[in-house]
């Protein structure tokens, strides 16, 4: 991937300087807003843009809503990297040992590939919720369970054509054990178009987060930009900008993540000079 | 006709095995669930210790975990899914109760963000690179991102609390009395937001898969054979680009079955629409597991059966499908 | 003998290209007349036929000028230029049946309703050799053998009955006995119905064995254009005498056309 080339995509930038912003936001919260965002700052329903020391107005319980919106940033920031790197690695050694071993042991790792895709992802979430309870590392390992197929089945299409080729052999005749072949040749080479899902798991990731949490089922103890929807609409009709601001906060967000993942690929495939 | 029996009699019989896997892994779930059936009865009915121990003996669960889930299956092969805690009824009449406006809401809503996606796709597609591509194209991704609630909030503050022309919630006006025809308009007007919705996050998909997809087969060398043929524009567009480019697509309405499901919930929660996503919320709020678990299953075998459909559509779309087997 | 066509200092470009596909090409083609252009990879043959047929990419800049003296206008796809390409699988639409795709040139070029173009095709597929036509019309690509399917290219080819036929490197995608049959297929077609032919290839055996008149490329460049019977005997280059004598066999074949 070249720097360079990737910078003349003006999708590119857009969405790595969105990133950029989100991971300012994140690192700088309780920078800029120590203590507990959960806390009553000010009157409560104060509308945006009437008193600069809260700039965006505050909830129904008088809650700062730019703290929460920082706040909110690390939330989804951690939580989408979380799950997409838990989901990553699961679903790369899963479908290297699948490629890898091939005959039963492949035959079984796909059923149960196929298992995980049939039942809807946000069900299966739901029901982690319920009976483990509602935590941030719940919401970690309820989307990497849902989101892991799609890096497993990337992973073993990669291996199956790689397994045959020159190097593996030549591995195989030096005497490496399977094993070691598969983890230290065969995965670093079926890795980048894992990868090229990444930014893909991301959003998503971020996106279910937001909806478990609109459903009151993230973690109570964290404030969430889907909490704050959440909690607008309650007073959706006298105060809609509740619900729209931190919304507006997740479309720029998972906008960047698509933004900066697409001109990633792109730049890539530029420099295999495709037309 | 015997091309099209073959697949499916083959994808009916790979589907057991995943089903069996879903199956056990609703069993592991079941038992993870803090308390069992017992504790959940004795919740609502009331009992003492040595209640609580008989039934167990009579229910059988305290025998090993394997009888437990031999159990289990049996039941399941007798449409037994349990007993739902919030709801004291079994647990496949609560679900069969509210499945069919689950139904009619994702057919609706699958209708809507299919036909959306592939018309605007096609005019994206039949000039990539163009203005009204890119624009599309953007237009889309922003879609795209967008949370499927938020975009249920924001079409609600514009259409109901603002505009006032749809109503707020619910599937039909309650206790309107209205019968027939009234009562499927009334229902009809009620789903036009919450079908407006999930239509619409996912039609963003359709628009995508569409338009990259004629953007490819446009680089194929029959569209250029077909220009060299004299065949005109237009025709080359919709007859072999298009026809081309809607194969894969029609293969992802499968793979949106499962999302579909999913994103059902949050926008029946919104709209307060008496279906499955509801229900699955309402279960998460009761800790009621086995109404819970009872809807993993059904939409499990309910994206079976849509993906089997689907094969089959797809089977009588692509010529080549079942080729190598015919030919043998 | 009327030219039909007329190309004066043509040069090709594409885009990002260091040096041009095409450049300073003098040709005409009378009607009727069966042309070569015989060329290893790189040489331009290729681009030569389709700056012809109008099938360039938008991209690449054109010099000079390509005329038609034998029609009142610009030549058309279809109704005026036939085409034939190198791979006949991937020149076909996989999900349309091929007796539909020989109807849509008749019905798109001939101003036929769909019946009679279908009629029109159902012959065509006849006359190209393939069996059973009526019933192998509803068959589709995947079906058919590489041969059947550039048969079935060529039916398209010639739907709209166009004065020139361009086949480029129509068989050089193809085994070598069908290889032969295809270039008597061309042959017979083109004589019958009174054609212009190029015929673009590789392999300057196959291309004497049809041509009246060969022209060898090379870079880009037109390097020697004669008469089939006197480049073969007597080469002026030594590029054409070596591409003959990587042939073999051919010395036999040019005595016997004597």
């Amino acid at each position: 991937m070249n720097l360079g080339r990737l910078f003349r995509s003006p999708e590119a930038v857009a969405g790595f300087a969105i990133l950029g912003l989100l991971a300012a936001m994140a690192l700088a919260a309780p920078l800029l807003f120590p203590g507990d965002p959960l806390a009553i700052a000010g009157q409560p329903l104060l509308r945006p843009f009437q008193d600069w020391a809260l700039p965006l107005g505050t909830d129904r319980l008088g809650r700062d809503v730019l703290a929460g919106l920082f706040h909110g940033a690390r939330t989804s920031l951690a939580v989408g990297l979380a799950a997409a790197a838990a989901s990553i690695l699961v679903g790369s050694i899963v479908g290297t040992v699948a490629g890898f071993a091939g005959g039963l042991v492949d035959e079984v790792l796909m059923r149960i590939t196929d298992a995980f895709q049939t039942v809807p992802g946000f069900l299966l979430s739901l029901a982690l919720v319920s009976v483990v309870g509602p935590s941030l590392a719940v919401v970690v390992v309820a989307i990497a369970l849902s989101a892991w197929t799609g890096p497993a089945r990337i992973a073993r299409a990669e291996v199956l054509s790689i397994r045959e080729r020159d190097f593996v052999a030549s591995a195989r005749v030096i005497g490496m054990n399977p094993v070691e072949i598969a983890f230290r040749e065969v995965l670093p080479n079926a890795l980048p178009p894992v990868l090229a899902l990444s930014s893909v798991i991301v959003a998503a990731a971020i996106l279910t987060e937001a909806a478990l949490s609109f459903l009151g089922l993230g973690d109570p103890n964290r404030v969430t930009w889907g909490g704050m929807i959440a909690e607008g609409r309650a007073v959706l009709r006298s105060a809609p900008y509740l619900s729209v601001i931190p919304g507006i906060a997740l479309v720029l967000a998972v906008l960047g993540v698509y933004l900066a993942g697409e001109g990633v690929v792109e730049s890539s495939a530029a420099r295999e000079g495709q037309a | 006709m015997n091309r099209t029996v073959r697949l499916l009699k083959r994808r009916l019989v790979g589907s057991i095995p995943v089903l069996l896997i879903v199956v056990i892994g609703s069993f592991l779930l079941l038992e993870a669930a803090p308390g069992d059936a017992v504790d959940a009865y004795v919740a609502s009915v009331g009992g003492d210790a040595g209640m609580i121990e008989a039934l167990r003996q009579s229910w059988g669960l305290d025998a090993s975990p394997m009888t437990r889930l031999v159990a289990y299956l049996w039941a399941l092969l007798h449409l037994d899914l349990g007993h739902s805690v919030a709801f004291s009824r079994p647990v496949l009449d609560v679900v069969l109760e509210r499945l069919p406006n689950t139904l009619f809401l994702m057919g609706a809503a699958t209708a809507l963000s299919f036909a959306l996606g592939t018309a605007l796709g096609i005019i994206a597609g039949a000039r990539p690179g163009s203005a009204r591509d890119r624009f599309l194209s953007i237009g889309s991704l922003a879609l795209y991102a967008v949370p499927g609630f938020w975009l249920a909030l924001v079409l609600t503050i514009v259409f109901s609390v603002e505009l006032r022309w749809l109503p707020l919630s619910g599937m039909e006006t309650i206790a309107s009395g209205k019968t027939g025809l009234a009562r499927a308009l009334d229902i009809a007007w009620h789903m036009v937001l919450p079908v407006t919705s999930l239509g619409l996050i996912y039609f963003a998909l359709y628009l995508r898969m569409m338009r990259a997809g004629m953007a490819e087969v446009w680089r194929m060398d029959f569209t250029l054979a077909a220009r060299a043929r004299g065949i005109p524009r237009r025709r080359i567009v919709m007859s072999h680009v298009a026809r081309n480019a809607l194969l894969p697509l029609v293969t992802m309405l499968g793979l949106q079955s499962a999302q579909m499901l999913g994103g059902s919930v949050v926008i029946e929660s919104v709209f307060s629409v008496p279906g499955l996503g509801r229900l699955a919320q309402e279960a998460v709020g009761s800790r009621d597991t086995p109404l819970l678990i009872g809807i993993i299953l059904v939409s499990a075998v309910l994206v079976i059966v849509i993906n089997l459909l689907v094969d089959i559509a797809y089977a009588a779309l692509d010529p080549r499908v079942g080729a190598s087997e015919a030919s043998a | 003998m009327t030219r039909l066509l007329s190309l004066h200092e043509l040069g090709v470009r594409y885009r990002g290209a260091a040096a041009p596909a095409l450049e300073d090409v003098d040709l005409d083609l009378a009607a009727g007349e069966r042309l070569a252009i015989i060329g290893e990879s790189g040489s331009g043959k290729s681009t030569l036929a389709r700056a012809v047929a109008g099938l360039l990419p938008q991209t690449a800049t054109l010099q000079g000028t390509i005329a038609w003296p034998g029609l009142d206008r610009q030549a058309r796809n279809g109704g005026d230029i036939g085409f034939v390409f190198q791979d006949p699988a991937s020149s076909l639409d996989p999900v349309m049946s091929v007796g539909d795709q020989v109807t849509e040139v008749a019905h798109a070029n001939l101003g036929l309703n769909w019946r009679a173009a279908r009629r029109l095709a159902v012959e065509l597929l006849d006359r190209v050799q393939l069996p059973e036509p009526a019933v192998l019309a509803h068959s589709y690509p995947h079906q058919l053998s590489g041969g059947q399917k550039q048969r079935v290219a060529i039916a398209a080819a010639i739907a709209a009955r166009p004065r020139l036929l361009i086949a480029d490197e129509a068989t050089s995608a193809l085994d070598t006995i069908v290889q032969a049959e295809i270039v008597a297929l061309i042959r017979e077609l083109v004589t019958e119905d009174g054609m212009a032919l190029i015929f673009v290839s590789h392999d300057i055996a196959l291309a004497a064995n049809l041509a009246d008149r060969i022209a060898v490329f090379r870079h880009g460049r037109m390097v020697e254009m004669a008469m089939t019977a006197e480049l073969v005997s007597r080469p002026k280059t030594n590029y054409s005498r070596a591409l003959l004598a990587a042939h073999l066999g051919l010395d036999a074949h040019a005595e016997a056309r004597k």
